[in-house]
């Protein structure tokens, strides 16, 4: 059957960006479009031939549909903490409406900035586009507060896409994931505007136009402190109680499993993040090994903390709580199985999934400096998940040449 | 023999210390967050260089193979003092800032290297070319490193306020990650225009 559709891309549109075409510089995106739009009937020049539905785009685009829980509970909670912070009446559609305006302009940098960076190295380059950046575009909002300022977002982006991933080569050749080299080059470079505790609610992002069509007067705070159960844990004075102190200040361990919490845009709620682990595991895409020796990893470095006899609230702090707060669990679903910059094989996977946990834990207790450890624990562990590899390759074939020497003497 | 052009010009780009030949990384790092003192060391640097291959050329016959090191580690650190106690004469300030780094040129592989390399096999006219081309190659990575450093990281240039006062300083350029960062694209603009492609 024909579809309208293939006409207009075959004979209309193809002419033009095909070889001796006007438009010919430009066939990334002709074939980004095409791919978009339709399934070409185009077929792999030489083997390997795969026959299967679930192509690159379809794949990447199951993760944006695990992601949306996230994206929309965020989107709300920045309204909904905006609202409760400057006093005004916190109904949902306020929430939403205030949440909208903070978030979706961070969304819109980080898509129109990244993929002109896509589109212009694929041009130049002549390789596709990738769809790996609808991925990396959604990712890099997420993990902002909302107040981030656009110019950073645009940087951040830039950075992590073009010294993330196309110096190396594009998606596939990668080292690091591009969404958190973002994130940590914004870290680094501008700190004040994404660590310390008045970058999580605050007005920075607000649009003036939506208390119009609220009918509120205008915010009157600027800049609102707030501290992140992160950095109420970590500030908790000796001979004190860490969970006592995240109680008092109004982080219960169900506020932070629900996410109604300031942090960061995406990675406040579990039950949003474990919504979107469901449908990343039901149609198997990101790796259960991964998620699950993370998970192990994080506990199993939060309960030897417990068990030292240190006199420092923070290792005390029952293990479990270092599950549900900051933004591990987003990073351990959605960051650490980006199968690029993860480890490849089956054992190299536990052994990265668990290391990355116990990392998160050491840098959040044992370093001041930085109050969440997941986004270097996972740079890390992505720089040595090839020798992790390696090593179980290696390993493998030790033990099969073993096998097959014990054969030829049998 | 190469002509004498050759021998000074070829070190600029061609065949740079640093972003070819990848020597002297540590200090480039180290001494890069503002052009003053980039400059500074890079003038000691290209002192000390040049003055070494020119006294391990004069004296290339007569050292024994056998502790050739230990008379050029000798030469070396002697021209380093001279260095040092100079920059600490008339230059005090900046020799604070620049620290162990000036005492730290004895251990920089180029001066060493650019000894081995060549002072122990030609005249002293020419040894002492190459450590001026060298020296000079070294000095436009550092300057370049720290000018885009002091301009990211302080919004000035030479201690110049380039930048408006609403230009927010990216701490990432201050910090050694930075400086690789930064020397990697140099490095990567240096080898498009040159098309140069490591075999």
């Amino acid at each position: 059957m024909k579809f309208p559709i293939s006409d207009l891309m075959e004979k209309k549109l193809a002419p033009h960006f095909k070889n001796g075409g006007k438009l010919a510089r430009l066939y990334p995106l002709y074939e980004a479009g095409d791919t978009f739009a339709r399934t070409p009937a185009e077929v792999t020049q030489s083997a390997p031939h795969v026959r299967d539905a679930i192509d690159q785009k379809r794949l990447m685009i199951l993760v944006i549909y695990a992601l949306m829980p996230c994206l929309f509970f965020g989107i709300w909670n920045a309204g909904h903490q905006f609202n409760l912070a400057n006093g005004i009446d916190a109904t949902l559609k306020a929430d939403l409406l205030r949440g909208s305006a903070m978030v979706l302009p961070i969304l819109l940098v980080s898509y129109l900035v990244g993929g002109l960076w896509e589109v212009l190295f694929a041009v130049v380059r002549r390789h596709e586009i990738n769809e790996g950046f609808l991925v990396t575009g959604m990712l890099f909002p997420l993990v902002l507060p909302p107040t981030i300022p656009l110019w950073q977002v645009a940087v951040g982006i830039s950075f992590g896409i073009v010294i993330g991933k196309e110096i190396f080569g594009g998606v596939g050749y990668n080292i690091l994931n591009p969404a958190l080299t973002a994130r940590a080059f914004l870290f680094f470079a501008y700190p004040k505007w994404i660590s310390g505790d008045t970058v999580w609610v605050g007005s920075l992002n607000a649009n003036p136009l939506v208390d119009k069509l609220l009918g509120t007067a205008s915010h009157t705070a600027d800049v609102v402190t707030q501290a992140t159960p992160l950095a109420v844990a970590s500030a908790a004075e000796r001979g004190t109680n860490a969970a006592a102190a995240l109680n008092e200040a109004g982080y219960s361990l169900w506020d932070m499993t629900l996410g109604t919490i300031p942090g960061c845009i995406g990675s406040t709620s579990v039950i949003a993040i474990l919504l979107g682990m469901i449908i990343l595991l039901l149609c198997g895409i990101a790796s259960w090994q991964i998620m699950v020796s993370g998970i192990i990893g994080c506990a199993a470095m939060g309960a030897l903390f417990n068990l030292l006899p240190i006199d420092n609230p923070y290792t005390a702090l029952p293990f479990y709580y270092h599950l549900v707060m900051g933004g591990f669990l987003f990073g351990i679903v959605f960051m650490a199985t980006d199968p690029v910059s993860g480890a490849a094989t089956n054992v190299g996977k536990w052994i990265y999934g668990f290391l990355i946990g116990v990392l998160t834990v050491l840098i959040r207790v044992t370093n001041p400096a930085f109050p969440e450890g997941v986004m270097l624990a996972i740079l890390f562990m992505n720089v040595m998940a090839p020798l992790i590899d390696h090593f179980v390759v290696q390993a493998h074939i030790k033990k099969r040449s073993a096998y097959a020497r014990s054969l030829n003497h049998a | 023999m190469a002509s004498a052009k050759k021998l000074l010009m070829d070190p600029f780009s061609d065949n740079n210390p640093i972003t070819v030949q990848v020597l002297g990384i540590c200090s480039a790092l180290a001494v890069t967050v503002k052009v003053e003192t980039a400059l500074v060391m890079a003038l000691a640097l290209t002192a000390v260089v040049t003055l070494s291959n020119f006294v391990i050329s004069l004296m290339r016959n007569t050292i024994p193979s056998g502790i050739r090191m230990i008379v050029e580690m000798a030469v070396i650190s002697s021209l380093v003092i001279v260095a040092d106690q100079i920059l600490k004469a008339f230059l005090f300030d900046i020799s604070k800032q620049l620290s162990v780094f000036v005492g730290l040129i004895i251990t920089n592989c180029i001066v060493m290297g650019r000894a081995e390399a060549f002072a122990l096999q030609n005249p002293p006219g020419a040894s002492a070319l190459d450590g001026l081309g060298n020296g000079i190659g070294y000095g436009i990575v550092l300057i370049s490193v720290a000018s885009i450093r002091e301009i990211l990281g302080f919004g000035s240039w030479f201690g110049i306020r380039l930048l408006p006062e609403s230009y927010v300083p990216n701490g990432l350029a201050l910090l050694a990650p930075g400086a690789f960062i930064i020397l990697g694209l140099l490095i990567w603009l240096q080898r498009t225009i040159t098309k140069r492609v490591e075999d």
